[in-house]
């Protein structure tokens, strides 16, 4: 039977899944410009962003943005180790997109991108080559790019540009594999009227250590559609970021990622609302199996005092699949105007439902065939909403690989 | 013939005796109702011989065509020709009707039905259950009335087509409309010759339009009395207080599902901390 997991508020403990909101109105938590009174020091408004390393103290574990992170397996990549390692990066381009080496100089280099951490602004000042990939004004890209990203040992940093221009749409998948201590940032510019999805798996070995940032500026009237799917990988921990450069941009952030023991899966999110009749949706789902599998979904939504007409949601839900494994789940709204369309979200995390693995059986399906389908169930919505047909198969099974593994 | 043999039946509930001693045979072509009230133990009479794990039978045996249900998983006993159509059948998020029905389909038959026949059979099975076809594209169970899901366990027992059939409580919360195109589904199963049946209900409503061939009455978790159906028309009339006191301090049994309020079912129980602010509202899962 189902049990649901009892919540505690964010600030106060770190148990399974916890929810904080700022409600306009709530005088007491509401905070910022206009508001006349200081924002409070976790709020996504006072937060620091520099691309000097220096800026940012090593984190001791009791800060607000790492209080779940084992910062041990992270030490080279906040430390700024040396790039002794090797990260083989291959781009396979639709004939509509172009491919180079980043030049430090280039203007669009961190134009979308400012380290809002230690691991991304170490990431940044490490890395060296980088890839760029553009799309001109205009231009429609006829197949997925792939850019894949294979670690062979040790420390190593990057980065990647991608930057659509007006009109122009795409699709780019970022496949990670093999196995790195890996601190990369990515920065999209997804010019006006512009589409672009970027699907970014982490398929890693199992003792690969990934961090950095995904930071996306999406144009007047564009569309931006990420899938950030993690599955392997002894750490990750990724920040994606989406902020509008203008009116009627659209945001949809999508996420899947499946724990197994020993692994810790982060997704700490913020959508930045300035501009006007700005949307986003954020829909993350992962599942957990084994001992000490622990995943963190954080998703800051801040809605400015100028985005009128804003409309957000954001959700996040977890599957348990094994006693053991701990699920963190923490949205957090910002509201600085009342003018808005709608903002809200939802979290929830629970056990596997044993009722529906009576009810398959029941029906002649064999118990794993049926945990199977009740997974993949599960993903369904995430999978279908991808829109990389090129993907799907690979997704499915890697879902019903990870279930192999507990074999139950 | 296929032969369903309940002897001596206890099972109790975390520790709780719900039957005490059921001898009951049902076979292939035959249909029995199983009445009583609240409590008597009816729903734990299907939930026990379909294997659901909450109950434990204590004694006493099951067999199907001489073989031990006891001794077979939930899905062997479906497979060797048992059927349960559920009070409260559950939502499963993201697997499609048609996805579901074609895996059962599959591991009942042995093999997977030819697509085109497959396709073929379904259609038909829902237009005679007045189902939409776009109820195949559905997730199971997730948003049906309780009128869809009934129906759709309907559709499941026209399609699996099981030597024995545990209808339990198919007519509660039907209108007279849906109880009557279920019936009708019921019967054309039963007309096939091939299925028994085993008709629990609290009500004698459902039986205007399934005529039993044996009445069972059921108190305090046995049989307490047997007969054609005449002994439905005396239920009807008089109840079950000729009975005794009608066994309601026995406690309901059957693993009821309810959603949430203001929480839309999922792949488990939803956590109150739902938040919504300003008029928006989020999609759906």
């Amino acid at each position: 039977m189902s049990e649901p997991v009892l919540t505690t508020p964010a600030r106060t403990s770190g148990t399974a899944a916890a929810v904080s909101v700022h409600e306009p109105g709530a005088t007491d938590q509401l905070a910022g410009p206009g508001t006349g009174r200081a924002a409070p020091p976790d709020a996504r408004t006072a937060r620091t962003a520099s691309y000097d390393p220096a800026d940012f103290p090593l984190p001791g574990g009791r800060e607000e943005e790492w209080r779940f992170t084992p910062l041990g397996p992270l030490r080279p990549l906040l430390a700024g180790a040396p790039a002794e390692g090797k990260v083989v990066v291959e781009v396979d381009p639709a004939p509509e997109v172009t491919v180079a080496a980043i030049d430090r100089g280039d203007p669009r280099l961190g134009s979308v991108l400012t380290p809002a951490d230690r691991l991304s602004a170490v990431a940044f000042a490490s890395f060296d080559g980088g890839t760029m990939l553009s799309i001109p004004p205009g231009a429609v890209a006829s197949r997925p790019s792939w850019v894949t990203v294979r670690g062979e040992g040790g420390t190593a940093y990057g980065h990647l540009v991608v930057d659509v221009g007006a009109q122009a749409e795409a699709v780019i998948v970022l496949d990670h594999v093999g196995s790195a201590t890996f601190g990369a940032n990515a920065e999209f510019r997804i010019g006006d009227g512009a589409s672009l999805t970027v699907v970014s798996l982490q398929d890693w070995e199992a003792d690969a250590v990934h961090g950095g940032a995904h930071a996306a500026l999406v144009g007047r009237d564009a569309r931006f559609r990420s899938a950030v799917v993690t599955l392997g990988g002894h750490l990750v921990r990724l920040t994606p970021t989406v902020r509008f450069a203008g009116p009627g941009g659209d945001a949809e952030l999508l996420g899947l990622y499946f724990a197994d023991a020993g692994q810790y899966l982060e997704h700490r999110l913020f959508v930045d609302h300035g501009p006007a009749h700005c949307r986003s949706r954020v829909t993350y789902k992962g599942a957990l199996q084994g001992h000490d599998a622990h995943t963190v979904w954080v998703g800051d939504v801040l809605i400015g005092a100028d985005a009128n007409g804003t409309d957000t949601y954001e959700l996040n839900r977890n599957l348990l699949l094994t006693d053991g494994a701990r699920a963190d789940s923490v949205p957090n709204l910002e509201i600085e105007t009342g003018e808005i369309t709608g903002a809200g979200h939802a979290s929830a995390t629970g056990r596997f439902d044993d009722e529906q693995l009576f009810y398959l059986q029941a029906r002649g399906i064999p118990p794993d065939l049926a945990r199977r389908l009740v997974v993949r169930g599960f993903f369904a919505d995430v999978i279908n909403r991808i829109g990389v047909p090129e993907l799907t198969d690979r997704l499915v099974g890697a879902i019903d690989a990870e279930l192999e593994r507990v074999g139950r | 013939m296929a032969t369903l043999e309940i002897s001596d039946l206890h099972v109790s509930v975390a520790d709780s005796p719900i039957l005490r001693g059921v001898n009951l045979t049902v076979k292939q072509g035959e249909t029995h109702a199983i009445m009583g009230p609240n409590g008597s133990g009816k729903s734990t009479l299907a939930y026990s011989i379909a294997g659901h794990p909450k109950y434990t039978v204590t004694s006493g045996g099951v067999t199907l065509d001489g073989e031990d249900v006891l001794a077979m998983s939930v899905d062997e006993r479906a497979r060797a020709g048992l059927f349960l159509a559920m009070q409260y059948p559950v939502e499963i998020p993201g697997v499609s009707v048609s996805n579901f029905l074609r895996t059962a389909a599959t591991a009942v038959r042995g093999e997977a039905p030819k697509l085109r026949l497959w396709v073929k059979e379904v259609k038909a099975a829902m237009a005679a259950l007045d189902m939409d076809p776009t109820f195949a594209d559905r997730n199971v169970n997730e948003g049906f009335s309780g009128g869809e899901k009934k129906r759709h366990e309907i559709l499941q027992l026209e399609l699996l087509r099981p030597k024995i059939a545990i209808l339990d409580e198919t007519d509660s919360g039907l209108d007279v409309d849906a109880l009557r195109v279920v019936s009708a589904g019921v019967n054309r199963v039963h007309a096939a010759g091939t299925t028994g049946t085993l008709l629990i209900t609290h009500y004698t409503r459902i039986l205007r339009y399934i005529t039993p061939d044996h009445v069972h009455v059921f108190i305090k978790g046995r049989i307490v009395d047997e007969g054609g159906p005449e002994l439905a028309d005396r239920l009807e009339v008089g109840g079950y207080e000729r009975y005794g006191d009608g066994g309601v301090e026995v406690p309901t049994a059957a693993p009821e599902r309810k959603p949430l309020p203001g929480t839309p079912g999922g792949a488990f129980a939803p956590m109150p901390n739902v938040g919504t602010l300003a008029s928006g509202q989020g999609p759906g899962l």
